[in-house]
């Protein structure tokens, strides 16, 4: 079987997922300083979690002082379908990836890397992983810095509109599956409708943020895993 | 309340273990169906969930922020990359706000 190990070709193959990274991680760095973090607190947090949704449903509990156990447990939750993925590429990488590889490579298995690493034929090298993980962790560190530094002195409607950068980069995940899988646009919008019951409706509106993310996604995936479950195929494929 | 180095080192340390535990103990597939579906359904319940309606608030005002959605799901569908979507619904919402200035 094949095994891809250029190191050149996985940096090649990381670059336009560090494209993505800078502006999001840019607009991350803008939402932290902007809840009250300080700069150096959001560089380590995206240098040592390197996951964009769990980063941004942490900043609002950790400047809000929310409990250890609200920010593990929507840490888990969010960051779960990460299992999933190094399950699904652990059978991917090659020989030349050892112990110690594992726990390198396993620091920055992002969905897009994760995407880029699973559409190779055969399998994939040391020397490729490390190549394709290189650039995405220093876009999203360099990112997260400027954006949290720069931040400050940029005019209050270029903020404003960096506001929706990865929300929009969200949408773009998550629309063009809901597009082509009936089952999932209606778990979708079943978890829209719990987390608008959320923000909206006495007394839910009370629960924390963080809870309320676990709840929802939790509550309408285990549902659809019951009524509509995928196919083994398409769960590996899709994850 | 807690200090910021312990908030980072749960939120760090949990994140990692979710995906290093996997990739160094476990080597055979999960064949769990209900898990398999749970597993399949969470990124995109979490990121629908985290985005809406957050996404509404989350610019200077609430118009600019739906045209700035609009305009996510219009690209969104016709595939474009991520960095496309999230770069041209931020344009949207710093044009929305221009106009809006004006007609002020």
């Amino acid at each position: 079987m094949k095994e891809h190990n250029s190191f050149l070709k996985g940096i090649i193959d990381g670059m336009p997922i560090c494209l993505g990274y800078l502006s999001v991680a840019f607009a991350f760095g803008i939402f932290s300083v902007d809840s009250g973090l300080a700069i150096w607190e959001t560089l380590l947090i995206s240098m040592t979690n390197v996951t964009s949704a769990g980063q941004l449903a942490a900043v609002p509990i950790i400047v809000g002082g929310g409990t250890l156990i609200e920010l593990a447990v929507a840490q888990l939750v969010i960051n779960l379908r990460y299992a999933l993925m190094s399950v699904s590429l652990s059978q991917k990488l090659g020989k030349s990836i050892n112990l110690l590889d594992r726990f390198i490579i396993a620091f920055v298995n992002t969905d897009e890397v994760f995407a880029v690493a699973s559409e190779k034929d055969g399998t994939v090298g040391k020397k490729y992983m490390f190549g394709l993980i290189l650039m995405p962790y220093l876009g999203w560190s360099i990112g997260t810095l400027v954006g949290a530094a720069a931040g400050n002195i940029l005019p209050a409607a270029v903020v404003s509109a960096l506001g929706i950068a990865i929300y929009g980069m969200f949408v773009a995940i998550v629309v063009p599956v809901m597009k082509t899988n009936r089952r999932c646009l209606v778990c979708v919008l079943f978890a829209i409708a719990l987390s608008c019951a959320f923000r909206y409706l006495p007394y839910l509106s009370a629960v924390p943020s963080g809870f309320t993310v676990i709840i929802c996604a939790v509550a309408a995936s285990a549902l659809f895993a019951v009524i509509a479950p995928v196919k083994i195929e398409e769960g590996e494929e899709n994850a | 309340m807690h200090s910021f180095p312990i908030y980072l080192l749960v939120m760090a340390g949990i994140t990692y273990l979710i995906r290093m535990l996997p990739l160094v103990l476990i080597k055979k597939k999960i064949k769990n169906k209900f898990l398999i579906s749970f597993l399949y359904y969470i990124p995109y319940t979490v990121l629908a969930v985290m985005t809406v309606p957050a996404i509404f608030y989350s610019t200077e005002s609430s118009v600019s922020a739906a045209v700035g959605f609009a305009v996510a799901v219009v690209l969104a569908l016709c595939k474009r990359s991520l960095l496309t979507v999230a770069a041209l619904s931020s344009v949207a919402v710093f044009a929305v706000e221009w106009i809006m200035t004006l007609v002020r």
